[in-house]
């Protein structure tokens, strides 16, 4: 077996607000493997975003154990977490963050600066990674002459020219329409089914969430199911069960208990297959 | 990040907030600038006295009553001509003896009239200063013998009685007795903001004369060579005092005067110098601030940097860079318009100004250091910058 993108066992976050203990995340296990397609769902203040940073090498756990690309994140240095940003991870946020005044070419070129790569080199594999995106004719527009589905693609583009092995998406279609969203999620969907990158997407779109093989529901800190889905884009039936699942189900991987304890119950209740914990994959 | 990446960014930054840049600059470049000038003006002042103090003639010893210091009050000359004589006598050879007697009086001819300085002389002055005469002669043993009412006019003089017509063999009355005009000195110019040319010689029997006087305010010797000049000094204050037992004396060289003069304009140039610094520091201050606000409004996309793999130490230098530019194209900036200045300062106004290399690199290096030292705490903060915190900024 392959070696797991990531592994989180057991991880907690917990922040200081004026002296008060706030918790983010109350102990996550699971496991991201190399080309997955996964989707993390919940509501506002479920802890999805705090989940994201520590998924992404933003943030540090305060407790639990977090490997990215084989590395420890509590063994490393914020120099060290920031190359293994550069070399593992692509992120594509909500609100695109391009840099303005700058080219769509030296957008997608810059996580390349930050690796040492020439000026020259950079720009070949960023106008190759932008017409891949489909914007080999947009090089040199700056981001305020694209459209906001254009700019997210421009954003996609920088996050895969570095060929990371997770490309973390935060609500990509957050702040487009509905075709232009659908247009992004599809690009998305390609990249990861074409370059073998893992693509975790977060979202609190219910539909959105449905294209997803593996969705994992989050909601007070906790994951409340973590689920396999034959058959991905069912979305009417197999939606709702993902934020209510069965109760059976939850406690399983909100724990982040036992490897190797087989999934039976969630996959019952959405009618998709039940698989094993994903924690328990990526250790085993 | 290569460093040559990194001044591009920091350029690219710079051009982006193009007027903010060089209103921040524009602290910089007033400071360098000041720095430049004003110490270009002390130097060029300093070499201007220096070269008029030796171009008075060389081995020159000046005597006087009193003593030479700062805070001491003039004294009354007890000296009269018998003691010019004695000092001769010490010197060996009275054409290396001159002597002034000195007032200031209004000189008239016709309907014009000038206030100057009238000294009285003795006909040896143009062998111990250097003096040269544009029109005319000099005074003689024989007017000083005879005390004729005899003059030699200084070039602005001249200028102001004379402006149409040639003052030679002309009237003028000095403190209301007439001379004649016998000849008129070459220009000398000014020395700080003293015009050199505003007096008139007369024979010193007929300025004592006038004024009713049988004193002497100064004699100045030029000495044979310039290994015993202190030591010929210490003997005719010895004679002197010897002659006047209630009065001191004091011997001074063009060494000695070029000394103090030299230790007072370095003074007055390190002084200024200070002020202009004051300045560079004020605008230090704005670039630490200006970079502050830069890093504040910047933080999304530090965060973004982060996010894609800045290091700490990227964004660190990013903003350093930053600083360091701003304080450097402001430093050379300001090294162009003070040198400018300088030069037109030399060129268009009787204030002498003198570049010094000295002062362009320590201007240049200490706006560079400004740069550095302010822009620390600024790449400090957005180094240090939480990318999740960041991110999220607005």
């Amino acid at each position: 077996m392959t070696v797991a993108a990531i592994e989180a066992v057991d991880v907690s976050r917990t922040y200081e607000l004026d002296g008060v203990s706030v918790s983010a995340l109350r102990g996550v296990s699971l496991t991201i493997d190399q080309g997955e397609y996964v989707a993390v769902i919940g509501p506002s203040g479920s802890g999805k975003s705090t989940l994201m940073h520590l998924l992404g090498g933003l943030d540090r756990p305060s407790g639990g154990r977090l490997v990215i690309g084989g590395r420890d994140v509590a063994s490393l240095t914020a120099p060290e977490l920031a190359t293994l940003r550069n070399e593992t991870i692509g992120f594509v946020f909500q609100a695109f963050h391009l840099l303005a005044r700058t080219s769509a070419v030296d957008n997608v070129a810059l996580p390349l600066v930050y690796r040492g790569v020439g000026a020259r080199q950079r720009r070949e594999r960023a106008a190759a990674m932008l017409g891949r995106v489909g914007l080999g004719h947009r090089l040199h527009h700056r981001p305020n002459q694209l459209s906001g589905g254009e700019q997210q693609r421009v954003a996609i583009a920088r996050a895969l020219v570095t060929e990371p092995a997770v490309l973390l998406a935060d609500e990509p279609t957050g702040n487009l329409d509905s075709v232009t969203g659908e247009a992004v999620l599809e690009l998305l969907e390609r990249l990861n089914a074409e370059s073998g990158v893992a693509l975790v997407m977060v979202t609190h779109d219910q539909e959105v969430a449905a294209r997803a093989r593996r969705r994992i529901a989050v909601r007070d800190g906790l994951i409340r199911s973590d689920t396999v889905h034959d058959r991905p884009g069912s979305a009417g039936a197999g939606e709702p069960a993902t934020l209510d699942p069965a109760p059976s189900a939850e406690p399983r991987s909100a724990s982040g208990s036992g490897p190797g304890r087989p999934s039976g119950g969630s996959g019952g209740a959405t009618g998709a297959t039940g698989r094993l914990p994903h924690a328990a994959g990526g250790a085993g | 990040m290569r460093v040559a990446e990194a001044w591009r960014v920091a350029l690219d930054a710079l051009r982006a907030n193009r007027m903010r840049s060089v209103l921040t600059m524009l602290g910089v470049i007033i400071g360098v600038a000041s720095v430049v000038i004003l110490v270009a003006i002390g130097t060029g002042t300093k070499q201007q006295v220096e070269q008029q103090v030796e171009g008075l003639g060389s081995n020159l010893l000046l005597v006087v009553p009193g003593k030479i210091e700062v805070g001491t009050a003039p004294v009354v000359s007890p000296l009269d001509l018998k003691d010019v004589d004695a000092v001769s006598r010490v010197v060996g050879d009275p054409s290396r003896v001159a002597v002034t007697v000195a007032s200031g009086a209004t000189a008239r001819a016709g309907n014009r009239s000038d206030f100057t300085t009238v000294q009285g002389v003795l006909e040896t002055t143009p062998s111990v200063f250097t003096r040269s005469l544009q029109r005319g002669r000099y005074l003689t043993g024989a007017d000083v013998d005879t005390s004729r009412r005899v003059a030699v006019l200084g070039a602005s003089v001249a200028r102001a009685l004379f402006p149409d017509r040639d003052p030679l063999g002309q009237q003028v009355t000095l403190a209301g007795v007439r001379f004649r005009v016998i000849g008129v000195f070459a220009p000398l110019g000014q020395s700080l903001g003293v015009d050199r040319d505003d007096e008139v010689h007369v024979p010193v029997t007929a300025a004592q004369r006038l004024w009713g006087t049988q004193r002497i305010d100064g004699i100045a010797v030029k000495a044979p060579d310039r290994e015993r000049i202190d030591q010929l000094g210490e003997r005719i204050v010895a004679e002197l005092s010897r002659r006047h037992p209630d009065t001191e004396f004091s011997a001074v060289t063009q060494q000695q005067i070029l000394g103090v003069l030299g230790d007072i304009l370095g003074v007055l140039t390190g002084v200024l110098a200070a002020i202009a610094g004051i300045s560079l520091l004020v605008g230090g201050v704005g670039v630490s601030n200006i970079m502050l606000v830069s890093v504040r409004e910047r933080t999304r996309e530090i965060g973004l940097r982060k996010a894609v793999g800045a290091r700490p130490r990227d964004i660190g230098v990013q903003f350093l860079l930053e600083a360091v530019l701003l304080t450097s194209i402001g430093g050379l900036t300001g090294m162009a318009l003070g040198v400018g200045t300088a030069l037109l300062v030399d060129a268009f106004s009787p204030i002498p100004a003198a570049i010094t290399w000295w002062s362009l690199a320590l201007a240049f290096g200490v706006s560079a250091a400004v740069g550095i030292v302010f822009g620390v705490v600024p790449a400090q903060r957005a180094g240090r910058l939480d990318p999740v915190v960041a991110l999220r900024a607005e």
